[in-house]
């Protein structure tokens, strides 16, 4: 039984290396079509610069993003935790609801409330603006 | 071997085809003996790599029709022919992109990391092709039912931002590095309602194997889950940034996105991925909310599936075809003030739902499905209200501005529009 569990993993690990395979392969394909010169490689200085809309480039590169990523970010983490923390209890839920009733419902729920909450506190602090008016 | 392997079909015809000797093939009367006893392993490497050459050959052969088909059906529907010059009806269109992709010359900027310009497309098309194995087909037709197939999925395709913003920022390109970091603040807002939307499935479905999930929906899932599907639906199109979500490439704002200098292969390879992605979401659409390969008995369950699949792509056809594309800020407080709330509003329902009919037959999952089409209303009108705009008054207009003559005379007949049909 045990075997079989590590055989399903030994055919996803080798389905997965075949999925990487594949892109691979087609560019080696490309590579093998410039070595037997049916893809041109006459390369240029102008060819090799990055493309701004047909101007020579002369902005630079930018360093520095909006601070309004960073916050999306720490949401996103916050949040992809809390789901992480309902698959489990969701699989189970049908089973705990016939054993112990209303208990696997609240036992959630206290967690989901506090979520909730502060889901609300970020919103209204402004978390989930794109764009906050200056004038609060 | 155990006879959980052998249910899967696929994979049972060939390695009994190779190994018909061994105990678990002969009690299913197979008596064809390629190999010899003691060499079951090798018949189970060589199925399982011919089974998943099938699949992804599979899925990368549906690409190519799929191309053509969405081009077709994005020119009638825009009132113009659609490819028409490759074989018949243009049907090759996709093969003649696939050779020119081959043939062009590959450039890579000066101010590209090489390194990582070349594994962006790489890890953009590898989640997508692995999501693949975990989809049943059929009835008996998958690579592997993992018993953790959902979390498997989520987990990989969360890969995509990681690729994207690879890809704009090994480009160094400006307006490369614009689009992927607005698609990837994109890519991750939608990350979380779409796994949300998942939970109510889980629950009534109680196991996380998309093979399981589809043995459970006696009745199909969209009649209980409305909520889930459209959530997921919407999520969907935004993590393959299809045309309402495609931030990641929108042309008349940053002319291709991070695509910009992509050329070659690598971009042939960057369209193959979000071709695929586009089919593989509907199928997970089928699998999770559809029935899957459930359907009437003389029909194959294959094809079933396959039916479903073309529906829901025609679907998301007619959604990408349909509107224009979201403003950054409109995308992501569609993901964060309305899907994340319709998400909980969701598990709250199916939560209180199982816990009234923990052990649902037919009649209980009828009962709920109509209060959740209830809900589905009630919640989309509400969340929709919440986030309208504001009313807009138009500013009052300068009254120091000097105004102009206006031009009343008529155009010479040249010049005028005769009109005239577009075809």
């Amino acid at each position: 039984m045990l075997e079989d569990y590590f055989r399903q993993y030994g055919i996803l690990v080798m389905f997965l290396m075949v999925a990487i395979g594949v892109p691979i392969g087609m560019l080696l394909l490309s590579y093998a079509a410039e070595f037997i010169r049916v893809r041109p490689a006459q390369t240029s200085k102008v060819k090799r610069t990055s493309y701004e809309s047909g101007l020579r480039p002369f902005s630079p590169k930018p360093r520095l993003f909006n601070i309004r990523y960073y916050y999306y970010a720490i949401l996103f983490v916050v949040f992809d935790v809390e789901t992480v923390l309902l698959f489990p209890w969701a699989i189970k839920y049908g089973v705990l609801s016939k054993e112990f009733g209303l208990i696997a419902f609240f036992a959630v729920l206290v967690f989901l409330v506090v979520v909730t909450l502060g889901y609300l506190y970020a919103w209204r602090k402004g978390a989930l603006e794109w764009t906050r008016s200056t004038d609060n | 071997m155990n006879p959980a392997f052998l249910d899967n079909s696929l994979f049972r015809n060939i390695y009994c085809y190779l190994a018909g000797s061994s105990d678990s093939c002969a009690e299913r009367g197979y008596d064809t003996t390629l190999l010899p006893a003691g060499f079951e392993w090798l018949a189970f490497a060589i199925t399982a790599f011919l089974i998943i050459n099938i699949v992804i050959n599979a899925g990368l052969g549906a690409v190519v029709v799929y191309i053509w088909g969405e081009r077709r059906i994005l020119g009638r529907i825009q009132n113009r022919t659609g490819p028409n010059r490759w074989g018949p009806f243009g049907s090759l269109t996709s093969v003649a992109d696939a050779i020119k992709t081959l043939f062009k010359e590959d450039i890579v900027p000066d101010e590209a990391d090489r390194w990582l310009f070349n594994l962006a497309p790489i890890l953009m098309v590898f989640p997508v092709l692995s999501v693949l194995a975990v989809i049943p087909f059929g009835v008996g037709t998958f690579v592997v039912d993992l018993n953790i197939g959902i979390l498997f999925v989520i987990a990989i395709t969360s890969m995509s931002g990681i690729s994207v913003v690879l890809a704009s920022w090994a480009s160094g390109n400006r307006i490369a590095i614009f689009a992927g970091m607005r698609s990837v603040a994109m890519l991750i807002s939608y990350e979380i309602p779409m796994a949300l939307s998942l939970i109510g499935v889980l629950m009534l479905a109680g196991s996380m194997s998309l093979g399981k999930i589809v043995d459970a929906q006696d009745i199909p899932f969209i009649l209980v889950q409305p909520l889930g599907l459209f959530v997921f639906l919407i999520a969907a199109q935004a993590e393959t940034s299809r045309t309402p979500f495609d931030l990641i490439e929108a042309e008349s704002e940053l002319a291709a996105g991070y695509l910009n200098d992509y050329s070659s292969m690598k971009f042939g390879i960057f369209f193959l991925a979000e071709f695929l992605a586009t089919i593989v979401a509907s199928m997970l659409i089928v699998t999770l909310f559809l029935g899957g390969w459930r359907g009437w008995d003389p029909i194959p369950s294959q094809i079933w599936f396959a039916g479903k699949t073309v529906l829901v792509l025609l679907f998301i056809m007619w959604m990408r075809f349909s509107w224009p594309r979201l403003r950054v800020d409109q995308i992501l407080s569609l993901a964060w003030k309305g899907l994340f709330e319709l998400t909980l509003i969701n598990i709250f329902v199916t939560a209180i739902l199982i816990a009234i009919w923990p052990d649902p037959g037919i009649t209980e999952l009828l009962i709920m499905s109509a209060i959740n089409w209830v809900v589905f209303f009630i919640s989309i009108w509400l969340v929709s209200k919440l986030l309208r705009p504001g009313d807009y008054t138009a500013p009052a207009p300068r009254t120091d501005r000097p105004t102009y003559p206006v031009a009343t005379d008529e155009l010479p007949d040249e010049v005028a529009y005769t009109g005239g049909t577009t075809r």
